[in-house]
């Protein structure tokens, strides 16, 4: 126990100055409770070698905030910072989160539900999915631990999100993805000036690499060394969505697994809310989407496993292709004790999500929120969602950084003469035929 | 089977700070007795008290996961590279 108070030590680069009393106080290790320092580390690395959370202080949190403080405060993921594992009173605050919660009825009504929300961090800020809101926690730790060069394992959005993200701030960045990712991927990560590592390999090669890498230089990796801190920035999803249903919890969630990670940290944003008196307890039940070609969570929910049996990914869903998810028992975890469920689909059922999405909502998301809403569809028709419930489906990403995946699948432009007979011949074609048949149409 | 063996920061206290080491054996559960006989006290860290690998421990023989070979009786040629990695992180 000695050994772990002197680890109890604040980073000497902990140079933040707090107004309020911090809020969080170790990292502890999720399996066996052994507690660590507030330093970059993610494993219990003196016991079990389980992953490691931050732990706070809620009677401190609770004293700090209330629905009217958090009102008052920035329009940003900060307006939560109480909950959030920094010190300074300066994070980085590029806009990131308070993204819109959508009534989506016309879905809603195509899916036979009443009372649908989609969360949209399609337009997250500052580069379109979730991910703005873990890189802006971590990074903003990251400075405060004193790191210069900041990097990550990504599969796009984490790539482009950590080098938007590391260029406001001024930190030097290397980041790693898998070599076939999707054009706008890559050209949205490059564009910030980082140096992009392009590995022949699958996201968990890249991600073992990286492991490695992080071992030998004394780099911040976002999803690494900092994922404690990384990962609590999705709790901001959760809050948000308490916040801007009228500080009260939804009764089913359903949102994409990759590691599992964001799945389960909605589920701990909602208890923390709960547990400091900002919203009524309630049973909130937790549904997970995967992508078929990736679906070990999926996989061993209905296999009934507690554990999880790695895959190699195969789907166009390449946001979530994540085979080994370090989450992923965490994620069953919650899905089975709040009574949800984890789902899978196939690559074609998640192009028609995207465009169900789209069409009736006007949303284009990315294959991570076609899986979701595919996975919705799909979980409504076996009668696992009941039409009262009020359901938010959590979309993480935007659809134009991965217009590969919907080419040739939404039709081409009816191409005319700017003559007012070409155009009327063209509009009776549009309206006798599908759209996709327009292309193969000489108008 | 002599093989190189990459060890990750937590473990190197029992190697002299060393991050790779080379180690002999015909297999992953040869390779653990190996390196305990080397570095007393590492195995335990690999390893619970029934001799299996610690559910939070990643094992990759040139870079695959031995979960896609035959984990702990997969077996080790000459030249391989064995990569420890505790609690996959990512995501």
């Amino acid at each position: 126990m000695t050994q772990a108070i002197d680890r109890l030590v604040a980073s000497p680069n902990s140079l933040g100055k707090a107004a309020l009393q911090k809020t969080f106080t170790a990292l502890q290790c999720k399996e066996c409770g052994e507690q660590y320092g507030l330093g970059a580390k993610h494993v219990c690395e003196d016991v079990c070698f389980g992953p490691l959370e931050v732990a706070y202080d809620y009677e401190a949190i609770k004293n700090q905030v209330s629905r009217e403080t958090i009102e008052a405060g920035p329009h940003s993921i900060w307006r939560y910072k109480a909950f959030l594992p920094v010190e300074t009173d300066t994070p980085i605050d590029v806009g990131t989160g308070m993204t819109p919660l959508v009534k989506a009825n016309r879905l809603a009504r195509q899916l036979g539900l009443k009372n649908l929300y989609i969360k949209n961090d399609a337009v997250n800020m500052p580069t379109l999915s979730f991910k703005d809101r873990v890189v802006s926690v971590a990074l903003t730790r990251a400075k405060e631990l004193g790191f210069s060069t900041v990097s990550c394992a990504s599969t796009g959005n984490l790539a482009n999100s950590t080098a938007a993200i590391a260029a406001h701030a001024g930190l030097e960045c290397c980041v790693f993805i898998p070599a076939d990712l999707e054009a706008g991927k890559i050209l949205g990560t490059l564009i910030y000036n980082p140096t992009l590592m392009a590995v022949k390999g699958n996201y968990d090669q890249v991600n073992r690499l990286c492991s490695e890498v992080a071992n030998t230089h004394g780099w911040g990796f976002v999803n690494i060394n900092l994922r404690p801190y990384y990962s609590e920035g999705s709790k901001t999803l959760g809050f948000e969505v308490a916040e801007q249903l009228g500080w009260q919890l939804p009764d089913h969630v359903v949102a994409p697994c990759a590691s599992g990670s964001l799945f389960t940290k909605i589920y701990k944003g909602f208890n923390e809310f709960v547990k400091t008196g900002l919203v009524a307890d309630k049973a909130v039940r937790f549904s997970g989407a995967q992508a078929e070609g990736c679906s070990p969570i999926s996989q061993a929910f209905k296999e009934g496993r507690d554990f999880i049996t790695p895959v190699k990914p195969n789907t166009i869903a390449k946001s979530i292709a994540i085979g080994n998810p370090a989450d992923g028992m965490y994620a069953l975890e919650v899905a089975r004790k709040t009574n949800g469920n984890i789902e899978d689909v196939t690559d074609a059922e998640i192009i028609d999500g995207m465009k169900l999405l789209a069409e009736t909502e006007g949303i284009f998301t990315e294959t991570a929120g076609g899986t979701t809403i595919a996975v919705l569809k799909k979980l409504v028709e076996a009668g696992k969602i009941d039409p009262e419930e009020t359901t938010v489906a959590f979309i993480t990403g935007n659809g134009l950084k991965t217009t590969e995946s919907v080419q040739g699948y939404i039709g081409e432009p009816l191409t005319i003469e700017p003559k007012l007979d070409s155009f009327e011949r063209a509009w009776e074609r549009a309206n006798t035929l599908n759209r996709l048949e327009w292309q193969q149409t000489q108008v | 089977m002599a093989v190189k063996v990459l060890i990750p920061t937590p473990l190197q206290k029992f190697t002299n700070d060393e991050a790779t080491v080379e180690c002999e054996g015909g297999n992953i559960i040869e390779l653990m007795n190996t390196l305990e006989d080397k570095f007393p006290g590492i195995k335990k860290r690999l390893c619970d008290d029934t001799g299996e690998l610690r559910r939070f421990v990643n094992f990759y023989v040139n870079s695959e996961d031995i979960r896609f070979l035959d984990n702990k009786e997969t077996a080790l040629n000459d030249g391989d590279e064995v990569s420890i990695v505790p609690a996959v992180a990512g995501g």
